[in-house]
């Protein structure tokens, strides 16, 4: 008995290395579990607007500005052409009077797998990561806008001035969300500031992100009444916006010119552009 | 200095010249009261320029017109000008080089010296568009090879240094002559001669390496621009995705580059009075190299929109409406007819080639290409492919005294140029008259049957 005592009283220097070992491997093993899921299938992010849902509330477009820390160019200024839309949303009329069709268009940057801009950038300061989101680094860029010019959609957005916010805005910036200075490209992220978080709550509880997590993850996709934005892993057959995207309603935008953009629009009436 | 040279065991050919040299030597001797009063100007101008451009530095490049989608305006117009002049020289020598076209000797330097200012002023135009000049060598720490700017990048320094080298070979040979001479700044003419004294072999190797340079320099230049051609033309924007856009933009080089070396000759012939150098027989046959490059404009201008029209793809009508018969049509037309049909007219015929008539059609020219650079970058952004985006575009007061600026200051640093060193190859001119009678003689005997 005094010799079993003793033993546990003195724990053998093996004892304490094991444990101290297992207690660093034990995060490893179950990251590298998640990490060999997620290997198998690479996520590709997606979002498909569902046009005939959408009742041109511009929720989508107040939300994004809040989340990403949107500057306000001001009424002027935003008269010039110098206004940032992440997300926008455009009012299309369609045919002549008086078979007259007007369409909301909400229209955040298409994150095309085979992206102009991305090409042209003469710095990498835009690319497309490992998740298929088309990011911009706006601490590297020179401000040649090259890739604002060579979007066939014309997403991208430049810093005209200095951003500036009114006043109770500006106390309540986003801390997630760096702000941009001016000279520089900016564009909509997919919000991939909140996908990395829930990807970090949900490895805390030690799963994998689910389609249910993501699906209203983006600001414009969580803020839309109608409920027509949808966004998730396109390469996930299980996946909402994969099925959405499977519909006969589905199209993208410009889709002749091969740039494979990752937003699908959905509608009932034939898609004139 | 000549004591030193008559001291060398090589045989040093001591310069001799058989025709009226003072004129030439005259603008580096004397200052008269009209180069202060055009260097006051032109620096009025370009400290405008710069006024302007910390204004913008400081607010940002919402001081200028552009705006969404019109993300490009009249720097990049500035940028392909500028880059196009630049052809004017260094090829245009280089080709009459290569050609033996003797009649160069007097114009050669005069061309040299604008490819290596215009180029200067090229790559400027492109940093002054930039929203974060201060971040410019990102390009060389990131730079990425698949984008065109990384071509222009490597093609215009390729070209800058190409072009100082081949300015600077045939001005030894005259920095010798100036040291020897003793004229005016002696310690620089004695530093850039690089102890050069005409030896047989120094002329030898002095002339092998310039008929590399002249080899060398004509794809390098046919690059450039094609690359310049190639911002716009790798891009899907409707109107610019054109295999025709290299050559295009090539020839449309060549032709400005004519048109402002014209001018350059004619203010130096009436300025310093080299009238006995600059004759009107090199008018003349610059005016026919032009004439020809005129008609290739047109011609190319033809095929370019003839395609476009009758394809009727309504993207790129959309742009080409906005020229012919739109909010552009009054430069449209005005640079069809002023810069290519009337300058064609002028320069067809001998009458037309005199030093006024070649000075008429090069301003017309020179204005129209600035007009033609300014319609390629502008009428395609304001229609982009996303039509529900039309933007509109008005330069303001900030980017036209930019623009003015750098034209004067372009200007501005010729003019100290011929300052300071001879604008006129003395040694080639002299080359010339001993040596290029009897090889045309010899050469012309080649031609006929024996």
């Amino acid at each position: 008995m005094t010799e079993r005592s003793a033993n546990f009283e003195k724990p053998s220097r093996r004892g304490v290395l094991g444990a101290i070992l297992g207690a660093l491997s034990s995060p490893i093993v179950l990251s590298r579990r998640l990490f060999a899921a997620a290997a198998r299938r690479k996520i590709k992010w997606g979002m498909v607007i569902d046009l005939d849902k959408c009742t041109g509330c511009r929720g989508c477009a107040a939300a994004c500005r809040a989340e990403n820390n949107i500057a306000t160019a001001g009424p002027e200024r935003a008269e010039e052409g110098r206004g940032i839309y992440w997300m926008d949303l455009l009012t299309v009329e369609e045919g002549e009077y008086p078979n007259l069709r007007s369409q909301f268009i909400p229209t955040p940057c298409n994150h095309c797998e085979n992206a102009p801009c991305v090409k042209v950038c003469p710095v990498g300061a835009t690319y497309i990561n490992e998740e298929g989101i088309v990011a911009q680094i706006w601490a590297r860029c020179i401000g040649c806008r090259y890739c604002t010019t060579a979007c066939p959609y014309t997403r991208r957005y430049f810093n005209w001035q200095a951003p500036s916010w009114p006043e109770e805005d500006r106390q309540r910036l986003n801390p997630d969300v760096a702000t941009r200075p001016k000279g520089v490209v900016e564009k909509c992220t997919f919000c991939h500031h909140r996908i990395r978080a829930a990807r970090e709550s949900a490895r805390a509880e030690g799963r994998l992100l689910s389609d249910a997590d993501v699906r209203k993850l983006p600001a414009c996709a969580q803020s839309c009444p109608a409920e027509a934005i949808v966004f998730g892993d396109l390469n996930d057959p299980e996946s909402e916006v994969s099925r959405l995207a499977a519909s006969p309603r589905a199209f993208r935008l410009q889709e002749e010119l091969g740039t494979h953009p990752k937003v699908v629009y959905l509608r009932e009436a034939k898609w004139r552009e | 200095m000549a004591g030193i040279g008559a001291m060398e065991i090589e045989e040093p050919r001591s310069p001799r010249f058989t025709f009226e040299v003072q004129p030439i030597f005259e603008p580096l001797r004397r200052t008269g009261a009209g180069f202060y009063w055009a260097a006051a100007a032109l620096l009025a101008v370009v400290a405008f320029g710069v006024y302007a451009y910390v204004r913008q530095y400081v607010y940002g490049l919402g001081v200028t017109g552009m705006n969404r989608p019109m993300y490009w305006g009249v720097y990049m117009a500035n940028f392909v000008f500028f880059i196009g002049i630049s052809h004017a020289g260094t090829l245009i020598s280089a080709i009459l080089r290569v050609s033996g076209a003797e009649w160069r000797r007097p114009v050669t330097r005069c061309a040299e010296v604008i490819t290596v200012f215009a180029l200067i002023f090229g790559a400027l135009s492109v940093i002054l568009d930039l929203g974060r000049p201060d971040r410019l060598l990102n390009v060389l720490r990131h730079g990425r090879l698949q984008s065109p700017i990384l071509w222009d990048v490597c093609c215009i320094s390729t070209y800058l240094t190409g072009s100082l080298i081949y300015l600077y070979l045939p001005l030894i040979p005259d920095m010798a002559i100036l040291r020897d001479r003793k004229e005016g700044r002696v310690w620089l003419y004695r530093f850039l001669a690089i102890g050069y004294r005409g030896t047989a072999g120094q002329k030898k190797r002095l002339e092998f390496w310039i008929a590399v340079m002249a080899i060398l320099i004509i794809p390098i230049a046919v690059s450039v621009h094609t690359v310049v051609s190639y911002i716009f033309a790798t891009t899907l924007q409707p109107g610019w995705h054109s295999t025709i856009f290299g050559p295009y933009f090539v020839v449309g080089a060549i032709f400005s580059g004519l048109a402002a070396l014209m001018i350059a000759m004619a203010i130096i012939r009436r300025g310093f009075r080299l009238e006995g150098v600059l004759k009107d027989i090199h008018f003349n046959n610059l005016g026919l190299i032009l004439l020809v490059m005129t008609c290739l404009m047109i011609y190319f201008t033809f095929n370019i929109y003839l395609v476009e029209i009758t394809g009727n793809e309504p993207l790129i009508m959309a742009s080409v409406l906005a020229k012919v018969n739109g909010p552009y049509a009054v430069p449209f037309w005005g640079m069809i007819v002023g810069g290519m049909i009337v300058p064609a007219i002028i320069l067809a015929f001998p009458k037309g080639r005199t030093v006024t008539g070649c000075v008429i059609a090069s301003v017309l020219i020179l204005v129209a290409m600035w007009v033609e650079r300014f319609l390629i970058v502008v009428p395609t952004l304001i229609h982009p492919r996303l039509p529900w985006t039309a933007g509109s575009y008005a330069p303001t007061w900030v980017e036209w005294a930019i623009t003015a600026g750098c034209l004067a200051a372009f200007a501005l640093l010729y003019l100290l140029f011929t300052k300071v060193f001879p604008i006129v190859s003395i040694w080639e001119v002299q080359e010339g008259i001993d040596e290029a009678i009897p090889k045309v003689r010899e050469r012309f005997k080649h031609y006929m049957p024996d």
